[in-house]
């Protein structure tokens, strides 16, 4: 048994932190302001390894390990968790690649990813289907040597950007999760109707769309594992996803939780800092041990992934503990702020804002109580 | 072009700073350590000069104990070739690691054409390593430099004098120039870099190895302590006009007196 992370492991987590202090928190108010995409931030990050973390050596990454990448998702959504979700979306899309893909799509689509700063878009929910993505309408048809894809996408990360898409569709929507199948669509291909820019409560300098894929035509050797074939590998991407997620989550908490802590020392309040408040310290600590647990099962789901073990269920607690519990700091951060918490001049409000969504993508908290209860009584 | 970099390993700037029970240092135990910030432009620099002349070399050198090598990892990703590291204390006095690191240049092999270093150390704030090393070698030296240009033989640098003006210097290498801000923006030591470092070579020797003993000692530290806390400021209300010529005579003699600015 062994917590401690390696000395790499530590620098990597300096570079990001640095990273993420010095480039990212400084312009985080400004861009959620205006709602706009840090281009600059996002390239710069792009140069020093921080973007696509999970495309492996052989296709140019860098060949970091899960739990390398959850340290990395960490540090990034400590300095803004909007321009995380542009970052994170990324390796969201991408993966389905890495786990589903061929060589020979892996060198096609991933390495340009490696050469320079490009952006990907997973598109799987649709205006009708949320939590429910087996019931996913988008058609996917074949012609000839090519499939033909009709629907509507909604809630895309990165959709006004994007370089890439990576759609999940169906066959036959008869066929429920049988039919689903995944395939890569590259920007250009007619056919692709880019919505307007979603105006959000949080995460507002990530780029959100709705799409509309209006037969769009694509070669089959853009499908990823064939067809019919997009349910598993959609299944294995949430296994790594959802820890990420999860990670980011810990990273707004641990935000909110150092501002905290500086302020309660600062303000004072019956003549003492509030930090000597009980009411204040009852809060922090609470803070401290749920930011504490939710890293260790980031870890742990991470870990287990590395080790080619299963851990869907871990990943699941990862994500709904530590999203809750991002949510619950960060209230209680604007909380011990009081009056200036809910101000926009203070960082804490933001950080609320952004936290509530960590709670509803990748999965509602809701939704991993149903996933973790149908691993405990079907196994 | 051999471009060498003394750099050194100080506390982050956040550490809380406490003196060690014998009072001969401070407690390092839980201190974490960072490159001293002015050895960053320092590396920087070398990068520079190494991209700017194909075929050059950048090697880091540092004295300091190996609990954390911090420092020359952080090198080595910013893209230093390789490294030597003299174990020692953390409190030896400028002489000695000045000694030390003439040693450890030497022990490299390669003859210095440049050697940079900050111009000092943000912990002990001595300001002396880089010009006794500078004298050891026998070369010319120029600290506090924020501009830097030329070529592998002939560099022109500027370096900042009090009220902000600039001395120009034109300098013959081989020299040491020890950096200040302003010189450059580090960069960043990006993912392949930490990676890359890994496999870089750092080669550790003894104070023996490179001919420092307890002889060479000029300073003894025996008694560290906090600097005595600010007493807390004085406030004066001068609102009421009628008032106000009592209240600066006031001032000024307490300026004279308790704070003895006068």
């Amino acid at each position: 048994m062994d917590f401690s992370l390696s000395p790499e492991q530590l620098e990597i987590k300096d570079l990001a932190m640095k990273f993420a202090k010095n480039e990212m928190m400084p312009k985080a108010q400004e861009f959620d302001e205006k709602a706009q995409m840090p281009m600059d931030i996002l390239k710069k990050a792009w140069e020093l390894g921080l973007v696509n973390t999970c495309i492996p050596t052989e296709y140019g990454g860098n060949g970091f390990s899960a739990v390398d990448s959850m340290i990395i998702t960490e540090a990034l959504a400590y300095g803004c968790m909007g321009m995380n979700t542009a970052i994170m979306a990324n390796d969201l899309a991408l993966l389905p690649i890495v786990i589903g893909g061929n060589d020979e799509q892996k060198k096609r689509f991933l390495t340009p990813f490696t050469e320079s700063y490009k952006i990907a878009a997973f598109c799987l929910t649709e205006p009708g289907n949320g939590s429910d993505a087996g019931g996913l309408k988008t058609s996917i048809k074949e012609d000839g040597d090519d499939v033909v894809i009709n629907g509507n996408k909604m809630w895309i990360t990165n959709a006004g950007y994007a370089d890439l898409f990576v759609l999940y569709g169906t066959t036959d929507t008869a066929l429920k999760h049988k039919g689903i199948t995944a395939v890569v669509i590259e920007k250009g291909t007619p056919g692709i109707e880019i919505g307007k820019k979603e105006d959000k409560m949080g995460h507002r300098c990530s780029d959100t769309r709705a799409i509309t894929f209006n037969n769009v035509r694509v070669p089959k050797k853009n499908l990823l594992g064939g067809l019919n074939q997009g349910w598993k590998i959609a299944m294995k991407t949430l296994d790594h996803s959802r820890p990420m997620v999860a990670a980011s989550a810990v990273g707004g908490a641990q935000c909110a939780y150092d501002h905290s802590v500086k302020y309660a020392k600062e303000r004072v309040q019956f003549n003492v800092p509030i930090a000597s408040h009980q009411a204040i310290q009852f809060m922090v600590a609470e803070m401290a041990m749920k930011i504490e647990a939710s890293r260790l099962l980031v870890h742990k789901a991470a870990w287990l992934l590395d080790n080619g073990q299963p851990n869907t269920q871990l990943a699941s607690y990862a994500k709904a503990f530590a999203a809750d519990s991002c949510m619950q700091i960060t209230t209680d951060a604007v909380q011990i702020y009081g009056g200036y918490g809910y101000s926009k001049e203070y960082p804490v409000e933001k950080l609320m804002r952004d936290a509530k969504l960590i709670q509803v993508y990748e999965g509602t908290s809701q939704i991993q109580r149903l996933v973790i209860a149908k691993e405990i009584f079907t196994r | 072009m051999n471009i060498f970099v003394c750099v050194k390993q100080v506390p982050d700037t956040e550490t809380k700073i406490v003196p060690s029970g014998d009072g001969s240092f401070i407690e390092t135990s839980s201190i974490k350590w960072i490159m001293n910030p002015y050895d960053e432009f320092a590396v920087e620099q070398a990068l520079l000069v190494q991209a700017a002349n194909a075929g050059s070399t950048v090697t880091v050198v540092r004295v300091g104990s190996t609990k954390d090598t911090e420092a020359l990892r952080t090198a080595m990703a910013m893209g230093a070739d390789d490294a030597f590291l003299v174990e020692a204390a953390d409190n030896l006095d400028s002489y000695m690691i000045a000694k030390a690191l003439k040693g450890a240049i030497e022990k490299s092999g390669k003859t210095p054409d440049l050697i940079l270093s900050g111009k000092q150390a943000i912990d002990d704030d001595c300001l002396q390593v880089p010009q006794i090393l500078a004298t050891m070698l026998g070369l010319p030296s120029v600290s506090v430099v924020v501009g830097y240009e030329g070529s592998a033989t002939d560099v022109t640098v500027k370096r900042e004098v009090e009220g902000g003006a600039l001395e120009v210097y034109g300098v013959k290498l081989p020299a040491l120039i020890a950096c200040n801000k302003g010189i450059n923006t580090p960069r960043y030591a990006s993912l392949p870099g930490i990676m890359k470092a890994k496999k870089k070579p750092l080669t550790t020797l003894s104070l023996a190895d490179v001919g420092v003993s307890d002889a060479d000692k000029r300073v003894k530290y025996s008694n560290f302590q906090l600097p005595p806390e600010k007493p807390p400021g004085k406030k004066f209300d001068a609102t009421d006009a009628a008032k106000q010529a009592a209240v600066v005579k006031e001032v000024v003699g307490l300026l004279r007196t308790e704070a003895k600015v006068l």
